[in-house]
Parts: C-alpha cells; structure tokens; sequence
C-alpha cells in the first residue's frame, strides 16, 4: 500500500502531471496525421527525454504510444487512410461503415474498443504484478538468454511469407550490435579502421534512421497529397458504449492484445490478426467481414490498444523489450543507470504503479479527448504530405544532432533513413533490426555469463523456466513450418496479390 | 463461407518490384562481412568458445548470409514483377533528401540553430514544389517553433553557431547563444 501512495505522490507531481497531458493528447495528434506514427515521434523526441527523470520522460513516451492508435483510428474510419500502421485494419470494416452513413457509430466502437483493451491491458499488468515480483528473480543468465532468442525466433517467424528477409533484418540487427570495442577482452569487431565506429553503432541514431528519417524520405519523395475532411455529428460519448454491445468480442480481442503484447517479438499485428480470425470464425454474418462489420472493427483495435501496457512486463520485468518501441523506451532507462529487470519490481515498486496509475490516467485523458474533439483533431491533420516530410527531416535533425552534436551521426542515421525508406517500399519490416541489435547485446551478455556454469547442453534447460522456454522455442519452430505448409492452400495466387506499397508493419 | 485471411492476406505484405534487387544486394553484404571476419574479428587464445569476441559476429554475419541467400533464391523461384528498375531508381533519387539533410546538419554549427533551420526549412518548401506566401510563411513558422521549443525551452544540445561571435558582446549574443 506505501508504494501504492508513493506511486501516486510520483504521478501527481507537476512535471509528471504535464508530461502525461502533452503524451497523450500529442499521441492522438501525431497518431492522427497519416505518416507520422508514435515510432517516429518517439524516435525524435527521445534524446529530448533523456534531461528529464525517468519517470517523466516514460510517462510522455507511453503516453504517445498508448494514445496514437487511438487518433490513427479516425482517418482510418473517415477518410480510408490508416493514421498509424497499426489502424490498418480498422480500415477494413471502418470505412464501409463511414459509406453507410455511419461515421459516428464506428469512431465511437473505435474508441470504446481501444479503451476497453487499453484498460483490460493495465488491469492484467496490475494483476499480474505480484506474480512477476516473485517469477522475475528465478530468470538468470540462461533464462533471460533464452527469452531474448524466443523474441528473435518469434519476430523472425511472426512475419509469414517474408519470414527470409525478416531473418536476414534480424540477424543484421545482431550484427550492428557487435561492431566497435567489445568490453570483455578489449577487440576490436568491424570497425575497419574507423575510429568512429570504435564506439559502436548506437541504437538511438538506427532508429531515428530507420523510423524518422525513412519517412520523411518517403514523404519527400512521392507526390504531394493532403488528407480530405471528413465530419462527424453526433454523441460520441454515447456512440462509445455501443462496444458493450460486443462484450465477448472486445473481451477475446483484449485477450489476444495482452498475450501477444507479452510475448516478445509479436506486437500488435499477431494480436489483430488472431482476434480479426477469431472474430470472424465465430460471428453469425462473416461475410460482412471487410465489409463494414462492428466485430471485426472492435477486434482490430481491442488488440491493439491492448498491447502497450503489456508490452511493458517484459520490459519492466526482464529487462528484455518486445517490440521497437519498448526498445527505445529501454534507452531511456539506461541513459539514467535505471536497470529493468527482477531488481525494479523487488526495490522500486513505487516506480512501477506511478507506470500503471500512468496509463490508466492517459487512456481516461485520451477518451476524453477524442470523444469531445474528433472533428478538431480532423482539421487539424489537414497537413499536405511533403510539407510533413520537411516538418519530419527538420525534427529528426534535432534528434540525432543532439545526442552529442556529431556530423558522423549524422551521416549514419541519414543511410539509415535510407535503408529504411527501401524496406518501407518493400513492405518489409523494420523491427526486427531494431530487435536483432538490442536483443543480440542482451543475448551475447547472458549467453557468456550462462555458459561458465554450463558443463554439457542439458545443463543449459535443467531448470524449469529455462526447460519451458527451450521447449516454446522448438515448438515454434516446428508450429512455423507446420503453418507455412497448412497456409500454401490458404494463400491467394500470385496474380490476386496486391503489389502496392502498404506501409501496414512499420508501427 | 467467408474466406478467412493468412497475415499476409491480412495486411497485404507482398513481394514488390525491386525484391530481387534487395536479396542480392542483402546478399553481396552478408559476403563481404563474411570474408571480412577473418580480419576483423579476433581469436583470443585461451577462451572458451562462446566467450571468443569473433563467436556472436560469426553467428550474426551466418545467419545473414543464409537467409539472405534464401531470400534470394525465394526472388529468383518467384513470378518477375515488372518496374524493378524504375524502384531502384526511385531508392537513388531519395538520396538527395539525404543530401539536404547532412547539408543541414553541416551548417547549423557555422550559421546558428534558427538561421539555418529558417533557411532549410523555406529552401526544401521551394524545393518541394510549394509557391506563394501562405506555405512559405507556414514553413518559416514552423522553424521557429521548432528552435524555440527545443532550444529555446527544451535546451537541447545544439552548438551556437559561429557566425553569432559577429554579434557585439552584451546580453543579445549571450540569448542567441543560450536560446537560438
């Protein structure tokens, strides 16, 4: 109860207090404007964090996170143009519903759905807090090695049908992880000579490469376009509690979100894609699927909005982030020697509910908003594509810039951005980069810690968490190529495929 | 019956022009860091195997090079999608924007935060195709936003630029030093 009050006392300072109202009302703003996205503006923002307590600068991060998706689902429903890549699907059933003159009924289940999961989210974080106090210290070396390969494993296999070119992302990620002076036998790896990379190639000037600068290039160079405007009438507030009328959907989509936002290395798009399935297997009318269906919109952001908070327990747990940006938030605790692991939960538990008592106040925030101001918002992010990208280059500077005022940083996170901009095209993925480089560190760490007690491999899984995890990660493995043969019949030909470029994974 | 989606379907993550072109570019880079382990990665005498400094490159740079190489297998077995050149091309002409980025970040010690960014940001809006007043005001606008929020109320780490020791010394250069 002491570090409950405390907690409080932390959440309701000033500061804090500020940071939670400019997250989340920014993160339905940003979310809102499609190509921005909370990946972006938490890439720039965060060397800008790293001045304030870690509390405050996580509460504005999370506070972008969980709130973008909330702003991504109203073009997404008016105007067909997904604000974050996460709204996608929204889309899907969004819009028709929009053509059928029904705009306000399903920004309204769009809202309802992403508080539901967003709050069902938290309540199985709080709930699951005291077991993880007491599960977290019993990860050692060897556990928390294998954790970080079942995200590796599970990042690689969670993107069917690119599953070659989300491996080679991934293992180069590992790759960028060790160039520069290992800090146990004091050598030098792939620095070729160049005093720059001695260092190492660092995470915050990827990211802002990769997400940031990419999309500002990709704005910048296709042709100009501005969002068309759309209004909505009507009681929102209202409109909103028609999710009630989809309890069980809501309930199994949230379901979905919290187990997927868990598992290292899945995030959003597992979720929706799970509960989009489930939704529509079990419906009375599938066929209004894609459509214009309640159910399918609920499921599509029940289970997104329900990953953030439970992206969190990993990361707040083990130490081990799920998904790229939990990833950047990790940083934010290194930069302030705060180390993420059993340690938090057993000494800083205050920290740990000002987090939860953080999330729930910005869902209450968020659906406050929204609910009172979509047609604002809708003015708002009447921005013309390019003159976004120039916006988004001109921030991005100040993000990699200020990290420590170098021109080589600089020239990294510029080939970056292209790189990222070429998997962008590709409709590639982004984040198993970003997951190959921080959760190769984690795994080169703990692997060399873990193998001076090791004498014979079986030594490695003699202990139940790390037999269990083993076992999780074989299991993929084979339930991978088990899908991959049972899909062929599935899989629409070649010539049914769409081609386009669909920005649908660089949430 | 309606037909359920793979995750593919879902999210419609498909193949397109320029697949081939990045498996083997992917490719030719897993073969250059893998011929360049030898020499730049060290074998240390005396340590065990998953402690070498070489172990966690030599797995990474591995796996590189065989996914990479069954991603480009994967491209070659696939159906050829017309326009890979124009999507190379495409991928060549977005290095200008880079360009202009490390321009940028070039001058901003020498010329100062809000001079140069009031300069980028209305050069590349000229640049980009936009005419008249009202996008031009809206850029510049936007420039001094930016430096007034990050440097100004932020402080965040940004050089004062050179040019402002031409200021006369007094409290006008100290501001534009401390906040511009």
């Amino acid at each position: 109860m002491d570090a409950f009050l405390s907690g409080l006392q932390l959440v309701f300072t000033p500061e804090v207090a500020i940071a939670l109202l400019i997250g989340s009302i920014g993160g339905v703003i940003i979310g809102a404007i499609p190509g921005v996205g909370a990946a972006v503006a938490i890439a720039i923002l965060l060397p800008a964090t790293f001045a304030f307590e870690p509390i405050i600068g996580l509460t504005m991060l999370l506070g972008i996170y969980g709130s973008s998706m909330y702003g991504g689902s109203l073009p997404a429903i008016l105007i067909n143009t997904p604000g974050t890549a996460v709204n996608a699907l929204t889309t899907y059933d969004g819009h028709p519903m929009t053509k059928r003159g029904e705009a306000l009924k399903a920004l309204g289940l769009a809202y309802g759905a992403s508080f539901f999961g967003g709050i069902a989210s938290i309540i199985a974080l709080i709930a699951l807090s005291p077991v993880l106090a007491k599960i977290a210290p019993m990860f050692g070396s060897r556990e928390i090695f294998l954790a970080a390969l079942l995200g590796i494993v599970l990042v690689i296999v969670a993107h069917r049908g690119q599953t070659f070119a989300a491996g080679s992302l991934a293992a180069f990620g590992i790759f960028l992880g060790t160039v520069g002076l290992e800090p146990v036998k004091f050598t030098q790896r792939f620095t070729y000579g160049f005093e720059f990379l001695s260092s190492g190639v660092n995470l915050i000037v990827v990211v802002l490469g990769l997400f940031a600068l990419s999309q500002a290039f990709v704005l910048l160079s296709e042709p100009d376009h501005a969002p068309g405007d759309q209004r909505v009438e009507g009681n929102m507030f209202k409109a909103m509690a028609g999710v009630f009328r989809h309890k069980r959907v809501a309930s199994a989509s949230s379901g979905f979100g919290v187990l997927m936002g868990m598992i290292p290395g899945v995030g959003e798009f597992t979720a929706q894609f799970l509960s989009y399935t489930y939704a529509q297997r079990t419906s009375k009318t599938p066929d209004q699927f894609g459509k214009g269906s309640e159910e399918g919109l609920i499921a599509s952001e029940a289970s997104n909005n329900a990953v953030p908070a439970a992206a969190m327990i990993p990361l707040l747990a083990l130490g081990i982030p799920g998904e790229a940006l939990t990833a950047m938030m990790l940083s934010v605790f290194y930069v302030h020697n705060v180390v993420p692991g059993p340690a938090l939960f057993q000494n800083n538990m205050d920290f740990i509910y000002a987090l939860f008592i953080a999330m729930i106040l910005l869902n209450v925030i968020v659906v406050v908003f929204v609910g009172l101001s979509s047609n604002l918002i809708m003015k708002i992010i009447q921005i013309p594509t390019r003159f976004l990208g120039m916006a988004i280059l001109t921030l991005s500077f100040v993000g990699v810039y200020s990290l420590r005022n170098s021109l080589t940083d600089c020239m990294l996170a510029a080939v970056f951005g292209i790189l990222g901009l070429v998997l962008k095209r590709q409709n590639l993925p982004i984040v198993p980069v970003i997951l190959g480089m921080v959760l190769g560190g984690i795994m080169e760490v703990k692997l060399r810690s873990a193998m001076a007690r090791v004498k014979t491999p079986l030594d490695f899984v003699d202990r139940p968490i790390s037999a269990i995890l083993a076992a999780a990660i074989l299991f993929l493995i084979v339930l991978h190529f088990w899908g991959v043969l049972r899909e062929r019949k599935l899989t629409e030909p070649e010539s049914a495929h769409d081609h386009d470029m669909h920005d649908s994974q660089q949430g | 019956m309606a037909r359920i989606k793979t995750l593919q379907d879902l999210f419609r993550r498909y193949r397109r022009p320029g697949d081939f072109a990045i498996a083997v570019l992917s490719l030719a880079f897993a073969l250059f860091l893998a011929v360049s382990l030898p020499f730049q990665t060290t074998w240390v005498e005396r340590t065990a195997l998953f402690a070498q400094p070489s172990f966690w490159p030599t797995v990474a740079v591995g796996f590189m090079v065989l996914f990479s190489g069954l991603h480009v297998i994967g491209a070659l077995v696939s159906e050829r999608l017309p326009g890979r050149m124009e999507e190379v091309l495409h991928w060549v002409k977005s290095i200008e924007y880079a360009i202009w980025f490390l321009v940028y970040a070039l001058l901003v010690p020498r010329l100062g935060y809000l001079p140069c960014t009031l300069l980028f940001c209305i050069a590349l809006t000229l640049r980009l195709g936009y005419r008249g007043p009202r996008p031009i005001l809206a850029s510049a606008v936007f420039a001094v936003a930016v430096v007034a929020l990050f440097k100004g109320f932020l402080q965040v780490k940004i050089p004062a630029g050179a040019i402002y020791d031409l200021l006369p010394a007094g409290s006008l250069r100290t501001f534009f030093i401390l906040y511009l």
